[in-house]
């Protein structure tokens, strides 16, 4: 736990590549991190700032301006309820205090048995599908209380193997083979794009 | 009017199931845009975006083929920056266009970065969208596989890596400096414009295009049939399709593409083919025509072609094609609201009126929906909100570094005009609970 695995190291070393300037790769590194241990914690913050040669102060000051990321344990299921306008209107602030009275807590806290964390969020793009939530970042669309009761009995029931846990957003990762590379152009590399040769666009 | 007849152009592959794979975008005619752009001068690529007249589609409407022309000549490397991080309230087509087909926004994105040169190019998702990001990596990496990414692209000279990168949760980072901002890993604040229009200074301070993922998916259809054919869609100063969703209290909410300039809001919103009316016949009382930096429209606004100069001069915006329908039943204090209350959160905190502003404006109307308003409420949300934007003018004055602080004005202003009757009722309600002295309102002021 904590500083990242030597598996993960390995995959954000390949992400910080891909960018002309090792800080670019900071998010994706600290949602790395999230999805390692759950949430984002010093030590993996403290290691992401020697991967990519920066102060852990500044690390966290990136990842504190970002809703996303949790520097305290969470529930294994972030259940974010929308309550924005689309959802307002079709009763979303009414889904948002049913779950508060079904899981016992407020927007922000986490059951005692460590499954769910609630929130209160903004908008988050399923605005014709209203009211909408997502587990984990997976939607849930158009959920009646009943819908939401039986949402969080099958998540207890470990019955929802389509949802991973908190901090794993995509299950497939970019991968560039060595043989396809174009290669990383940093602000330093000033020719002109070869394939612009010629080109009418080169001469204006 | 003719919309059934109008081809789709963006959402041609949304019936299948199989519309983000290769296979199914190869067998439908994809990458072809791609085979024919590289046979072609860059310039010419340009050129015939550039006659399609491309409205951008993220919100501001800026011609994509001038934005393009903006980059200073000579001076490289350039990138490209897609606008992925699609947040604004009400509408959520970028997210359906990288779902579903993500192919055709691989190929809109390789055309761009062929066309003005771009040695690198990074495609920026939106953080909770975790569905797009998957689908996104899956057909890089397929795209790779086959040759249409990375190095010597079908055999030719044009080499250029895509990068898959994502955001983390702020609304604010869809504007774009503070998009690259994020992108160079820093908190996501807009920068000062000028000087950092990223066209000039933008990523690492070289020039940058950034083009958001609905405009960058047109781009193969245009090289395909020809910018003519585009432009000859839709309406002189909009042309082409584009997608609107339309939500809130309508029969059959959906995000559906049409043609632009030519459909009107009335269309949209009770046509049988798109929303199919109001829920239980009710009356329309307000809608949002696009996002919630939108002043609202009414009822009187309905005949309104979905066409951008129009809209404005009307004194309003498409923005992004977000219409949020509400019914006579809604209460206009909790739905104004619950505006303000986005905005207040999502301000970055860079420049006091926003960060104040908005704060205070969700504090004041907060307390009037709580039954603790004042009857001098009214004059101090129009006063704040003059603070925030001088006059409080359509398009509205800058005093911030980006528009999200100024663009929390005008809606509000809008429902208070509009419904200043709901509003005074729910103060003098909460003034005779408390002390049963009738109320004086001052008079309205006209602030437009």
């Amino acid at each position: 736990m904590a500083r990242l695995t030597p598996d993960n190291v390995e995959i954000a070393l390949e992400i910080i590549g891909r960018y002309p300037r090792p800080k670019s790769a900071l998010i994706p590194l600290l949602h790395l991190a999230q999805e390692q241990d759950g949430h984002v914690t010093d030590e993996a913050m403290a290691h992401i700032a020697e991967l990519v040669g920066v102060s852990a102060a500044e690390v966290l000051g990136t990842a504190s301006f970002y809703e996303m990321f949790k520097f305290e344990p969470v529930g294994r299921y972030m259940v974010n309820i929308c309550t924005n306008i689309s959802c307002q209107l079709m009763g979303g602030e009414e889904l948002l205090e049913h779950a508060e009275h079904t899981l016992g807590i407020r927007p922000g806290q986490t059951t005692a048995d460590g499954l769910f964390t609630i929130e209160d969020v903004e908008c988050i793009a399923a605005c014709t599908e209203a009211p909408c939530l997502q587990v984990n970042y997976r939607y849930f669309h158009r959920i009646t209380n009943e819908e939401f009761d039986q949402l969080v009995a099958d998540l207890r029931a470990g019955a929802r193997n389509d949802i991973p846990a908190h901090g794993t957003l995509a299950r497939v990762r970019q991968r560039i083979p060595v043989d396809r590379r174009a290669g990383v152009v940093t602000p330093e590399d000033t020719a002109q794009p070869v394939w612009l040769a010629g080109s009418q666009e080169a001469k204006s | 009017m003719s919309s059934t007849e109008v081809p789709r152009i963006i959402t041609s592959r949304f019936d299948f199931d199989d519309s983000h794979t290769l296979a199914r975008y190869e067998a439908t005619g994809g990458y072809g845009a791609l085979r024919k752009a590289i046979a072609m001068d860059p310039a010419a690529v340009a050129e015939e975006v550039r006659s399609a007249s491309l409205l951008g589609r993220g919100g501001a409407g800026f011609p994509a083929g001038v934005k393009w022309g903006l980059a200073p000549a000579e001076v490289w490397p350039r990138y490209l920056v897609v606008n992925g991080d699609e947040s604004e309230p009400g509408t959520y087509k970028d997210r359906l266009l990288m779902e579903r087909d993500p192919h055709q926004l691989i190929e809109g994105v390789l055309l761009a970065c062929y066309a003005i040169g771009c040695g690198q190019a990074f495609l920026y998702v939106r953080g909770e969208m975790a569905l797009a990001q998957e689908r996104i990596a899956a057909a890089l990496n397929e795209a790779y596989a086959a040759g249409y990414v990375g190095r010597n692209i079908l055999g030719s000279s044009f080499s250029v890596d895509v990068v898959l990168t994502w955001g983390a949760g702020a609304y604010i980072v869809g504007e774009e400096t503070a998009l690259i901002e994020s992108l160079e890993g820093n908190r996501g604040m807009p920068r000062l414009k000028p000087p950092f229009f990223p066209a000039a200074k933008g990523l690492y301070m070289q020039p940058t295009i950034v083009n958001n993922v609905e405009t960058l998916s047109n781009l193969p259809w245009i090289i395909d049939n020809g910018g003519a054919a585009f432009a000859a869609l839709g309406a002189e100063t909009s042309r082409g399709t584009r997608m609107f969703a339309v939500s809130g209290h309508v029969k059959n909410p959906g995000v559906f593409e049409v043609e632009y300039g030519v459909t009107t809001f009335r269309d949209l919103i009770y046509s049988p083919q798109y929303a199919g009316g109001i829920r239980d016949d009710n009356a329309i009382k307000a809608f949002i025509p696009g996002g919630a930096s939108a002043p609202w429209f009414f009822e009187e606004h309905l005949d309104l072609p979905l066409e951008k100069v129009t809209v404005d001069r009307a004194g309003s915006m498409l923005g992004s094609g977000a219409i949020v329908v509400m019914d006579e039943t809604t209460d206009a204090v909790k739905a104004c609201l619950r505006v303000v209350r986005f905005f207040a959160r999502e301000s970055c905190g860079k420049c006091t009126p926003c960060r104040e502003g908005t704060t205070w404006l969700e504090k004041i109307l907060r307390r009037i929906l709580d039954g603790y308003g004042r009857p001098s409420d009214l004059a101090l949300l129009m006063d704040v909100c003059d603070n925030i934007s001088p006059g409080i003018a359509w398009p509205p004055k800058q005093t911030t570094i980006c528009p999200l602080g100024p663009s929390a004005v005008s809606p509000i202003a809008s429902a208070i005009e509009r419904f200043r009757d709901e509003f005074e009722a729910r103060i003098t309600q909460a003034d005779e609970n408390r002390t049963s002295v009738p109320v004086a309102f001052p008079k309205a002021v006209s602030h437009v």
